[in-house]
């Protein structure tokens, strides 16, 4: 698997960060990188939508501000057993990804853009709605989930939970069900005369990438020990959409390189100027316009 | 809830509807005849709302800064045209989102840098300015009532334009099917330009009708835009008539969910409970709707025919 290694460079830097941030830039360093492998997961996860279903989802970050206030709301209430939190949080994204995404799979294109976008809004606005939880403000945690409480083991969980969601997602690509949804977006009147039911294999799959995300957002809340709705804003779904193309579609590793790609953009541009989005809107016309293929196509090339 | 609230949320509803309708018809017709998804349509309308403001203060006067805004606005969405759009009519609507995804980021920024974080205010034109007597003792603002009035009328000439005019049964004809009117000689790049100049002008006017009543501020179309696509998503994509209709549809359920739903809910929990449920059910009320409608019509309530 020649694509994997690009991957497989991003976890071995990963996993040396922290060794790395005692000669340079300590926690910022760090914090920076648990922040890219949080997108990364959340972007591996909406690979599988765009990149093998061809369904563009751009509600995305309605899930990882899903696992963000269950893991608040349950840690504020005094839950901070990291099994319940999780469990709490798979079962409320599938049965949330299973609903929106029944009604969603309905249409195709440009429809199924907005619908996924209108309820990604609908779940910002729930959550800005929640004033007993902070509303607009966003909820500060005073304790993370238990077993996430040293910084260490908060660091390479998260890095365990982005390798785990990446070799999940390339298991699933390669079995039989990622044939049939690659089918699928490649035909799906063939696919559906060969007798594949299509609905129910990108509804599976819109819910497995809506878990994962969800799980991110579990993570981003230990990480942040704040949560917000602005982590369910539709900007935050945009610039997932931005990573997984940035880094190259319906490749795994491209979410990765994506991710690291944006935050080190964000974090280089601000570090510029306080406007960065007047630098990187034009730089992303410029990307959609002249580049293709994204990062990971670079490595595939120059081999 | 008393009757005179009632017509007054009948009427902010209908205000809201009509703002979303001369959005979301921009929208519907660009991606009617064009296939194109340009999410920098929000941003045309907060465009529209800031030159109407900062032409309103150099020239003192609402119909002047109205017309210079429009023109302003005109000049803007071709010039996006032009350089980004016209490039990207080929592509994918992936890319299509990515590159007017960025075109959000820089005019926003832009407004940002340009006027301030801080929202700006004017106000309506003076011989709009006041207020009209419903019943005894209720006022509505005229001005809101104008932009309802205005609102049904650029409907109607909209649907004078698409139904009885040459440009407007090229549109038509360009929505069922572009390559085809092409192919019998019409220079379809240029109806696409004037289309597009069409959609970006009525989002810079109802930025312009907008900004007496809203705070204009950076970020101020986003909200607005994706109800837009609500709107065109429940009166079916490409349909002048299903926007219309649909628009009118999520103003009033918005702005009666808002009102009533809190109140609804305290007959049946207690009102703390209610305080909390009622917002966040009254914030997803248009997306209920919107849901409901895709369950029973997957293509919306008025299907444009030909049309993706």
């Amino acid at each position: 698997m020649r694509n994997a290694i690009p991957a497989m460079l991003a976890f071995v830097l990963f996993a040396a960060v922290p060794w790395l941030s005692e000669f340079w830039g300590g926690s910022y360093l760090t914090s920076l990188a648990m922040r890219a492998m949080i997108l990364a997961l959340a972007a591996v996860s909406l690979d599988l939508l765009i990149g093998q279903g061809g369904m563009v989802s751009f509600g995305h970050a309605a899930f990882l501000g899903i696992g963000s206030y269950v893991t608040g709301i349950a840690i504020t209430e005094g839950t901070t057993d990291l099994t319940t939190i999780l469990a709490i949080t798979i079962a409320v994204a599938a049965l949330f990804a299973l609903v929106t995404g029944a009604i969603s799979l309905r249409t195709t294109g440009v429809a199924f853009i907005m619908i996924t976008l209108a309820f990604g809004q609908m779940v910002f606005f729930t959550l800005s709605a929640l004033s007993e939880y902070g509303g607009d403000d966003g909820l500060t945690l005073w304790e993370r989930a238990s077993a996430l409480e040293d910084d260490a083991v908060l660091y390479f969980s998260i890095l365990g939970a982005l390798m785990l969601a990446w070799f999940m997602v390339t298991r699933i690509v390669g079995s039989r069900f990622g044939r049939v949804l690659r089918a699928a977006k490649q035909n799906e009147t063939r696919t559906e005369t060969m007798g594949f039911d299509t609905f129910r294999v990108r509804l599976t799959a819109y819910v497995i990438a809506g878990v994962l995300a969800a799980i991110a957002g579990v993570l981003l809340a230990n990480q942040a020990e704040f949560v917000s709705p602005a982590s369910a804003a539709w900007q935050r779904s945009g610039d997932l959409i931005i990573i997984v193309v940035l880094g190259g579609m319906g490749t795994r590793s491209g979410a990765v390189l994506g991710a690291l790609a944006f935050v080190a953009l964000e974090e280089g541009l601000s570090s510029l100027t306080h406007d960065w989005r007047l630098i990187f809107g034009p730089l992303l016309i410029l990307i959609v316009l002249y580049a293709k293929g994204g990062l990971a196509s670079l490595w595939e090339r120059r081999i | 809830m008393s009757t005179t609230l009632l017509l007054i949320q009948i009427l902010n509803g209908l205000q809201l509807g009509v703002l979303l309708f001369l959005i979301a018809a921009g929208l519907t017709l660009v991606f009617g005849v064009m296939g194109f998804i340009n999410l920098a349509h929000g941003v045309q309308y907060m465009i529209g709302a800031y030159l109407t403001v900062w032409f309103y203060g150099l020239t003192g006067h609402f119909m002047a800064a109205l017309v210079l805004a429009l023109l302003a606005a005109l000049v803007l969405g071709l010039l996006l045209e032009t350089f980004i759009f016209s490039h990207l009519y080929d592509r994918d609507h992936l890319d299509q989102v990515l590159a007017t995804f960025g075109v959000i980021l820089f005019l926003n920024q832009a407004a940002k840098v340009l006027w301030g974080p801080t929202p700006l205010n004017m106000p309506a034109p003076e011989i709009l300015a006041g207020s009209f007597q419903i019943t005894e003792n209720l006022q509505y603002p005229l001005w809101r009532i104008a932009i309802i009035v205005i609102g049904l009328l650029v409907a109607l000439l909209l649907w004078f334009l698409v139904t009885r005019t040459r440009v407007g049964m090229l549109v038509r004809a360009g929505a069922t099917n572009a390559e085809m009117v092409s192919a019998l000689g019409v220079n379809i790049r240029r109806l696409f330009m004037v289309v597009f100049g069409f959609g970006a002008m009525l989002a810079g006017f109802a930025g312009a009708i907008a900004a007496p009543i809203y705070s204009v501020e950076p970020g101020m179309g986003d909200d607005l835009l994706i109800t837009a696509f609500v709107v065109i998503v429940i009166g079916g994509i490409g349909s002048i008539r299903g926007a219309l209709i649909a628009a009118l549809l999520v103003g009033l359920v918005d702005t009666l969910g808002r009102s009533t739903i809190t109140d609804t809910l305290k007959l049946f929990l207690e009102p703390s409970a209610a305080n909390q449920i009622g917002p966040a059910l009254a914030s997803m009320a248009v997306y209920v709707l919107m849901a409901a409608v895709l369950f029973f019509k997957p293509a919306g309530l008025f299907p444009a025919r030909g049309a993706a």
